[in-house]
Parts: C-alpha cells; sequence; structure tokens
C-alpha cells in the first residue's frame, strides 16, 4: 500500500479543520433534547411570577386530572428530599447566604423561580397542565435597585437581616505586595491627578443558543443524567451531595452541548427536578426549556456598580488606584457567584505597574434571577472600569491614550513581572501588541481622519477607543483556590489509551461545547505520539468514560486540559520506550523517540510505535515484569494562571444628530502563546470580541420596577445578528508562556474582555469635544444621543472638574435615589 | 387529530397531528429529523430553518398541517448521498461554526439566499442572515462561509 504523508510538519499550529463539523454541519447531532428513551415522561415547570412573595397555597388537583398528567410535584411534596442548592465559593467565612430550594417551598425570591412541576407524557400535555397550577401568593416588597438594596432598604431576605451577603478586601498595602492607596490618593490631590468615576456593568444574559435539556433515566443501576452542561463532573459530585445518592450510583453524560459562555458553568434547581421526577415516577423524565424560561431562569451576569479612584502624578503615571465594588448577586447564591467579582480583584491593575492598590467588594442580594459566571467573568468589568480610566487620565495629561498606557504599562525586559496584587506575569509583550495593531489598524490615518470631521463639525463624528488588557485564566492552580476558599482545586486528568490497531484514545476531563477540543487534542497528541491526526479520537463529557474531571470553563481547558493529555502521552512513550528497547536489544537510555518511531542512538534499528504497541497487546515478548499496558493517566496542577494579553482598537462612527453608532473598524492583535490551531483561535477571538460589543452596544437584562424581566425573549434581549456586527481583523503576537509545556495562554474569554472598553472609549472619544465624558452601556442611540445633548462642555480636561465630578446628572452615576427606583432596576 | 403527507428529505410521510402541531415539532418528534432544532420562541433565532418547496422557512412559525402536499428539506436532506452541499463545504472549511447548534438553521438560510442571489456582497450576506442568530463565531467566518459557499455553488465562479 501507497501512502502518500501530506501531514504537516507539525500538526501544533496548523489550521486543521474540525473533526467535529463532520457530524455537525449535516445535523448529525446529539444534543440532550434530541434524547428519546422508551416510557420518556416530560416535565413542565410552574414558575412564580413575582419577585419575592410568600405562596399562601398551591392547589394542583385540577392539573394531576389533566390528560395524561402522571404526577405534580411541589415544594411541599419534596421539601424534606430535595436539599439544598449548592455555592461552591464562600468568599468570606462570614458570607450570608439563603438555603436555596430547587422547588420553593414557601416563598419565592425572584420571578422566574419553580413553585411546582408538572409530569406528563408529552412536553404539551405538561405544558398545559401547568397552567392549571393555582397558586396563591402573598407579594412581598421586593429589592431590586442594586444601590437600594445595599443600603437595606427593602430586604430580599427578610430572615438574614440584611442584603449584604459578604465584603471582600484586597489591600496592597495590608498585604505587602504594593503600597497604601491612600497615601498615594492624598499625594495626588496635591498637584498631581485624582480621577474618580463611578461605571455601571449592566446585567447580561448568556444567551447560549442551545435552551437547557435535562434528561434523566432511573432504570439502570446507575442513574443516568443527560445535561446539557458545561461541567458534568461537577453535575455528578452535587447530584451527589444535594440528593444523597452515592455518588458512584450516578452518571452524568454532557452530550452535544450548544454553547455555554459560563451559562452552563452551575448546577441548576432543572437538573435536580429532573432527577426527583425520575425517581418519583420510575421512568426517564426530560425538561427543556423554553427561550423565555431560560432567559428568566438561567443565571444573569455581570451586574456591578464600580466607584474608582484613580491617582496620578501630573505628567500621567498612576501611583495608586482605589476599587469599591458593589455587585448584585440576585435572589441566590449559584455555583461561583460570590467569587466573579473576586476573579476581577486582581485584574483592575491589568497591564500597568501601579505601586498601590485597594480592592473591596460588596455582594449584595436582590429579589432577581441570581447572577454567576458569563464569558470573562469578573475580568471584563475590571478591563472596562481601567480601560475606561487610562482614556480619561490621557486626557487630563494631554497625550494620546496608547501614549498614556505606554508610561505605566510593564515592558518587555521586565517579564517576569509580579504585579501589585502578588501575581507573576510569566510572559508578555505589549509594545509589540500594540505596534502590530497600530499598523494593521492605520492609526495615525484615522486620528488624521478624526482631526478633519472634528474642524469641519461633520455630524457624523469619528472616534478611536483602545483597549490594551490582560486576563488571568486557565483556572487554577489549587492552592491559589484554596486561599480564596473556593472548595474545588482547578486540576484536570487526562489519560492517553493505545489501541492495539494502532489507534489512540485520549479521555479528557475537559468538556467542550464548541471549543474544538477534539481537533485541538488530536493535533497535540498527533505530534506527541507521531501518530497521524485522524488516527486520535477524543472521548470527553461522560463520567463513565471519563471518570476525573473539572471540565470546561475560564479560558483553562488548553492550558490546563492539553497539558494532562500531554503528561499522559509523554508516560505513554517511557513505558513504550521500555518496550522498544527489549525489542531492540538495547538499554533504555540509548533509544531515542522521534516521529513515532523509536531507534538505538546511533544506529539504524528502529521499532515504530504501532510495532510497540503491537508487542504490549500481545505480551509474547515483553521485558521480565513489564505490565503488559502503555495506556496512561496524567493529572495536572498548574503552578500559575495564564495571563493573555493583546491590544484592541476600535473605530467608531456617532451620528450626533441621532446618536446611532456603526462601528467602522476593529483591529485585534492578540498574545496568547503558542497556538495549536490558529482557525480556531480566530474564532475564539471572533466570538469573544462580538460577545463584547454586544455588552457595549445593544444588551442588557432589563427588569421593570414590580421585578418582571422585560427583555424576557429574544425580541427583547437583543443579541446582535450578522448584519449588526463587521469582519474584524485579528491577528497574534506571540511570547510563550513559560508555566506550560507548548507555551499556550488561554484564549476563550479573551475578545470578550478586551472589547467592550474599545468600543466605549470610541463612541465618547468621537463625542468628547462636544462635552461627554461618560455614556451608559448600552450605549444605544437614546443613550448617545442623550449624552450629546445634556452635556454642557463640563466633560473637558479640568483636573479641578474630575476630582470632584461626582454629582447627580452625570450619565453613569446613580441619580438620586429616587430616579433610580422611578426608572426600575437596571 | 388532521391526517397530512407530507415529503421530507425525499421521503413521503402520512401521519395524524394534532393541529396545534408545529412543524419542527413534527420534524424532531415524530419523524425523528432531530437536524433542525429550537433555539426560541418567537421566531427570532432562526435555529429551525428548513425549506419549504425549495424556500426557506422557520420550522417553529408553521403548523404541521400548513406543509400537507408540501415538500420539505432539512439539513439532513441537503447532501447528495455521501456528497456534501458546497455550503456544508464551505462551513467545515471557513470554520464557521463552534458549538453547531445554530448551524443547520444557518446553512438553509444561506442555501436560499444565494439560490436568490449567486454572488451575494458582504452587505448583502449579513442582511440575508439577520434573522439567523449565532452566539459563538460572532459571523465573521460565517459571512465568509457563505461567501465562498457562494462561488463554490455557481460552479467556482464567484
Amino acid at each position: 500500500m501507497t501512502v502518500v504523508d501530506d501531514r504537516p510538519a507539525t500538526e501544533v499550529g496548523s489550521p486543521r479543520r474540525r473533526k467535529e463539523d463532520a457530524r455537525l454541519i449535516v445535523g448529525r447531532t446529539r444534543w440532550t433534547d434530541n434524547l428519546t428513551l422508551p416510557g420518556m415522561l416530560h416535565l413542565a415547570m410552574v414558575r412564580s411570577p413575582y419577585a419575592h412573595a410568600r405562596i399562601t397555597s398551591v392547589d394542583a388537583d385540577a392539573a394531576r386530572q389533566a390528560p395524561n398528567v402522571v404526577a405534580v410535584l411541589t415544594g411541599e411534596d419534596v421539601k424534606d428530599i430535595q436539599g439544598g442548592l449548592p455555592c461552591a465559593w464562600p468568599i468570606t467565612p462570614d458570607q450570608k447566604a439563603p438555603t436555596h430550594p430547587s422547588i420553593a417551598v414557601d416563598r419565592v425570591a425572584f420571578a422566574g423561580e419553580i413553585v411546582a412541576v408538572v409530569i406528563a407524557r408529552s412536553p404539551g400535555e405538561a405544558r398545559d397542565a401547568a397552567e392549571l397550577v393555582d397558586v396563591e401568593y402573598d407579594e412581598l416588597p421586593a429589592a431590586l435597585e442594586l444601590k437600594a438594596a445595599a443600603a437595606d432598604q427593602t430586604l430580599a431576605h427578610p430572615d438574614l437581616g440584611t442584603n449584604t451577603s459578604a465584603v471582600w478586601t484586597f489591600d496592597s498595602g495590608a498585604a505587602g505586595t504594593g503600597g497604601d492607596v491612600e497615601a498615594a490618593i492624598s499625594a495626588a490631590r496635591d498637584g498631581g491627578i485624582v480621577i474618580e468615576r463611578e461605571y455601571r456593568q449592566q446585567r447580561l444574559i448568556p444567551a447560549f443558543m442551545e435552551p437547557r435539556s435535562f434528561v434523566c433515566d432511573p432504570t439502570g443501576e446507575q442513574l443516568t443524567i443527560w445535561s446539557s452542561t458545561q461541567v458534568p463532573h461537577f453535575v455528578r459530585i452535587f447530584t451527589a451531595a444535594v440528593l444523597g445518592i452515592p455518588e458512584s450510583k450516578i452518571r452524568v453524560i454532557a452530550p452535544d452541548v450548544g454553547g455555554g459562555f459560563g451559562g452552563k458553568l452551575q448546577f441548576t434547581p432543572e437538573e435536580v427536578i429532573t432527577v426527583l421526577a425520575a425517581r418519583h415516577t420510575g421512568k426517564p423524565c426530560k425538561y427543556t426549556e423554553t427561550r423565555s424560561e431560560s432567559l428568566v431562569s438561567a443565571h444573569h451576569g455581570r451586574d456591578q456598580w464600580q466607584k474608582l479612584t484613580l491617582a496620578a502624578t501630573a505628567d500621567g503615571h498612576v501611583t495608586g488606584l482605589k476599587v469599591e465594588l458593589l455587585a448584585d448577586m440576585g435572589a441566590y447564591l449559584g455555583l461561583v457567584t460570590p467569587g466573579v467579582p473576586i476573579l476581577g480583584a486582581f485584574m483592575f491593575n491589568a497591564i500597568y505597574t501601579f505601586p498601590a492598590y485597594h480592592f473591596t467588594c460588596r455582594n449584595v442580594f436582590t429579589n432577581k434571577t441570581w447572577t454567576d459566571a458569563y464569558r470573562g467573568a469578573g475580568r471584563p468589568e475590571a478591563t472596562y472600569a481601567i480601560e475606561r480610566l487610562m482614556d480619561e487620565l490621557a486626557v487630563e495629561v494631554g497625550v494620546d491614550p496608547l501614549e498614556i498606557r505606554e508610561r505605566n504599562w510593564i515592558r518587555h525586559e521586565q517579564f517576569p513581572f509580579t504585579s501589585v496584587c502578588g501575581l507573576e506575569y510569566d510572559s508578555g509583550n505589549y509594545e509589540a501588541a500594540t505596534a502590530r495593531a497600530k499598523e494593521l489598524f492605520g492609526y495615525d490615518d484615522l486620528r488624521a481622519e478624526q482631526a478633519r470631521r472634528r474642524a469641519s463639525n461633520d455630524p457624523v463624528q469619528l472616534g478611536i477607543g483602545v483597549s490594551t488588557f490582560t486576563e488571568m485564566c486557565g483556572l487554577a492552580p489549587s492552592r491559589v483556590l484554596g486561599s480564596l476558599s473556593y472548595a474545588a482545586g482547578g486540576w484536570e486528568a487526562a489519560s492517553v489509551r493505545m489501541l492495539p490497531t494502532g489507534k489512540v484514545e485520549v479521555v479528557t476531563g475537559t468538556s467542550p461545547h464548541g471549543q474544538g477540543h477534539e481537533t485541538a487534542w488530536s493535533q497535540i497528541v498527533a505530534d506527541r505520539l507521531g501518530v497521524p491526526f485522524e488516527d486520535v479520537e477524543v472521548l470527553h463529557g461522560d463520567t463513565q468514560v471519563a471518570h476525573k474531571g473539572l471540565d470546561t470553563y475560564g479560558s483553562r481547558s488548553l492550558v490546563v486540559g492539553a497539558e494532562a493529555v500531554i503528561r499522559a502521552a509523554d508516560k505513554v512513550i517511557e513505558k513504550a520506550r521500555v518496550v522498544a528497547a527489549h525489542l531492540l536489544e538495547a538499554s533504555v537510555e540509548d533509544i531515542d523517540f522521534a516521529n513515532g518511531s523509536f531507534t538505538v542512538r546511533g544506529t539504524d534499528s528502529a521499532q515504530a510505535m504501532a510495532e510497540v504497541v503491537w508487542a504490549a497487546f500481545s505480551a509474547h515478548n515483553l521485558p521480565d515484569g513489564f505490565e503488559p499496558n502503555l495506556d496512561s493517566e496524567a493529572t495536572f496542577d498548574p503552578v500559575s494562571f495564564s495571563f493573555p494579553h493583546g491590544t484592541h482598537l476600535c473605530a467608531m462612527e456617532v451620528d450626533t444628530e441621532t446618536g446611532q453608532t456603526t462601528m467602522r473598524k476593529y483591529v485585534a492583535v492578540d498574545d496568547i502563546g503558542t497556538i495549536v490551531n490558529p482557525l480556531i483561535v480566530h474564532g475564539q477571538v471572533h466570538g469573544g470580541i462580538v460577545q463584547g460589543v454586544a455588552q457595549a452596544l445593544w444588551e442588557e437584562a432589563v427588569y421593570d420596577d414590580a421585578g418582571t424581566l422585560v427583555s424576557g425573549s429574544l425580541v427583547d434581549y437583543t443579541i446582535p445578528s450578522s448584519a449588526d456586527t463587521i469582519s474584524l481583523t485579528v491577528d497574534q503576537t506571540t511570547s510563550p508562556s513559560t508555566t506550560n509545556t507548548l507555551g499556550t495562554k488561554g484564549v476563550g474569554e479573551a475578545g470578550a474582555i478586551a472589547s467592550t472598553p474599545a468600543v466605549v472609549n470610541a463612541i465618547v472619544d468621537a463625542v468628547r469635544h462636544l462635552g461627554v465624558n461618560d455614556i451608559r452601556m448600552p450605549c444605544t442611540p437614546e443613550r448617545v444621543w442623550t449624552a450629546i445633548r445634556g452635556a454642557s462642555g463640563s466633560g473637558g480636561p479640568s483636573t479641578a472638574a474630575a476630582a470632584s465630578h461626582l454629582g447627580a446628572g452625570a450619565p453613569n452615576h446613580d441619580p438620586d435615589s429616587g430616579a433610580a427606583t422611578q426608572g426600575g432596576a437596571q | 387529530m388532521t391526517r397530512i403527507t407530507v415529503t421530507v428529505d425525499g421521503t413521503r410521510y402520512t401521519d395524524d397531528v394534532e393541529p396545534r402541531t408545529l412543524l419542527v415539532q413534527y420534524l424532531r418528534d415524530r419523524l425523528g429529523k432531530v437536524g433542525t432544532v429550537v433555539g426560541c420562541d418567537t421566531g427570532n433565532c432562526g435555529a429551525c430553518t428548513v425549506h419549504l418547496d425549495g424556500r426557506s422557512v422557520k420550522s417553529c412559525q408553521l403548523l404541521a398541517v400548513q406543509t400537507d402536499g408540501h415538500e420539505v428539506t432539512t439539513i439532513e436532506g441537503l447532501a447528495n448521498g455521501a456528497t456534501l452541499h458546497p455550503m456544508q463545504e464551505a462551513f467545515r472549511d471557513c470554520h464557521a461554526l463552534q458549538c453547531g447548534f445554530c448551524t443547520p438553521g444557518m446553512i438553509m438560510q444561506a442555501v436560499d439566499l444565494v439560490t436568490e442571489n449567486p454572488h451575494p456582497t458582504e452587505a448583502e450576506v449579513r442582511e440575508g442572515l439577520e434573522g439567523n442568530l449565532c452566539r459563538c463565531t460572532g459571523y465573521h467566518n460565517i459571512v465568509k462561509a457563505v461567501q465562498q459557499g457562494a462561488g463554490a455553488m455557481s460552479g467556482g465562479q464567484s
């Protein structure tokens, strides 16, 4: 047989077309909702229309009599067996939290909370019967607006006595990692620059395209749960913990999962209820949410007020940064809800050499859908704040925003660099990424055009926005997570199995849902073992196959999960080397391995990996005492976070007569270390950028003053379409990471972290000469128009105004409390 | 119950359906055509897009009974046996999908768009796909794929 070897020299770095796509483009898919099992029953939820109410009665008799209804379960029915939903990240020892029932028993704390479940033979019959469940409520005052809630004006959970869940502080002076921020601010007030701002991170909804779906089959020895989740291993552990089922009796499968973005990093009431229903009826049960249920009950993201004080010298060298956050938890603490702001705590100092830093976050309950991780989780908020502030500082000093960044950033020769938060950034080159971005953007030409348009008083003004971001991802070193009181570790596991026919099975503890791990892991293993890309099969997402893992989130899969794969593959090679030495009658020390072949150093003698694998399988001729098995496992616990960075430049046109904004150009140059598959990397960056742009321009979860989510469908929650977006210019510079074998850094969240401030900076830059220095997100035409009309020359470069402008009426500031509640919770 | 006869991906089916049954429910639950998916309740996301007599429709916006006597093509019937449709090839080649949930609808809409306008500009592609939402790709590679697929559909003359 003639074999034409058209493989690339190395798989790593090659734009391999994805293995996953062969199925996905023909509709040969395994979404959880596709699953049908014999005798399967279907669930429909009855949800509270009230944000806060006492349940006075639940009458399910009519529903129970409806056609083909098998059972109805209420909170009262399951209160002794449903347990409470877990929070895995108590950020302080005295953190307050209400118990979180899957089905509310006597009180509901947000509109959309489940009060009963109908189990019927078809989804339609279940939904029809759900309409017949008669729930009487005694409505209670609801805590909705974040600042009012922080002041305990109305209690979201009266039994707690306060809406404050926890207060978490980091201070560089106290930690010994930097100076005293108050001293820096005092010094800057005397002849330096002090910039005080308050920014709003609006509430967002992850809005993955596949609505969540759960199936539980109770008919086997193990309870099998199919879940559209990012975290099948978490689901297994928490199903065991919450319902008191031995973990060994639970199998969780995440089949094809249609996006997550953090929104499926959760253990949900719907999962528990599906299990309860299956155990109650003894039959497989399925629950698939509608889109409107998804938007109201799957966790939300962001939702912070950020009070910021930046101190600098008169020439723009930052001397200190103080950050005071209010973070809206919503009604309950989900899996990592309280920790989301903390993931941003060490990133407000970003790429800069700030000498003093202070961070405080107050986590506050409201009667709204609970918040939790959404793409970037804490780091987009931090990046937004500091990148907006650096633009303000540039205005104060009177220099270009890139110039002010350069005065403050870590120079490439300073790496590895220990930040004011005590984190060691391993590698980076901000100068190189910025230079490349400026070149691709045509920075100087666009600045010139901006000047021309200003001079001619063009009704359509041009603005240029800068975002030089970094982030910490690759979650995470277990010891660091432990020091932050997170319940679990951050390692990842993998195994590599050598099949007798020469094929290779890679089992990974990561759980991809669009990221292309099957392709990327195949590329890595193909290089490592010298086998064809096509011969590698990647298995994941089933706890009976990949029994050990911590799943996919926080841009961790490549830098942690694939490192475990590499180490498992290396163990295979070490075992095989012993067999090869035996077969070649040489000593192990003299055996080299390259390109899939073992050779005796200095000779022509060689054994292909496939021959060694067969020898180990047949076990006819192995070294004495050698266990006939080349399969290997590895668990990798990273020593550090991953610190990708990049420079994003955005040009926005703003119609000053209508407030309409149009993106003209977007350039992203990211440094994510070594690239395994450039095609996948570009896709991750594109998608991330557009999600971040969507926060800047379009998306907001809006509640009315009764606590009803009014952006509760895709009509009102305006995720962007192809017609709203433009083609992007994406490129990379490379500073390999020094903390893993390949030198990779995380990429999944980078675009979403970087792009939001780039867009808002561009819009503000376009209209700053009209007196605007801030516009609250999302920057809708109405808000832009209002900002332009409302500005009266107050936003220009004036140190005095900047230091004392926290008055009512400034765009991102909470108006007086009356106005805040009048407008409803934002 | 209403009796309908509908041809889906080349096979004639006769079924009694509840009049309220949506086309997408009929395709998924009765025929097992689970390649077509449901992404929203409001006709906004386009994930359920199929062809009805050769033109794209959102199958959550039609009742199954409305397709009586008609011909439906889903993503599962788009390829010609083992030969992928050029638009499917283009989506794979351009990395125009990540999680793949919107992909069936996106490809069906893209084929319809190019059938109507064989040489769409980028702006025309973007307008033509406005009713199909994707949360993963930022649309960049989808737009590229549709233009590449359009070129392939017209015999490589783009």
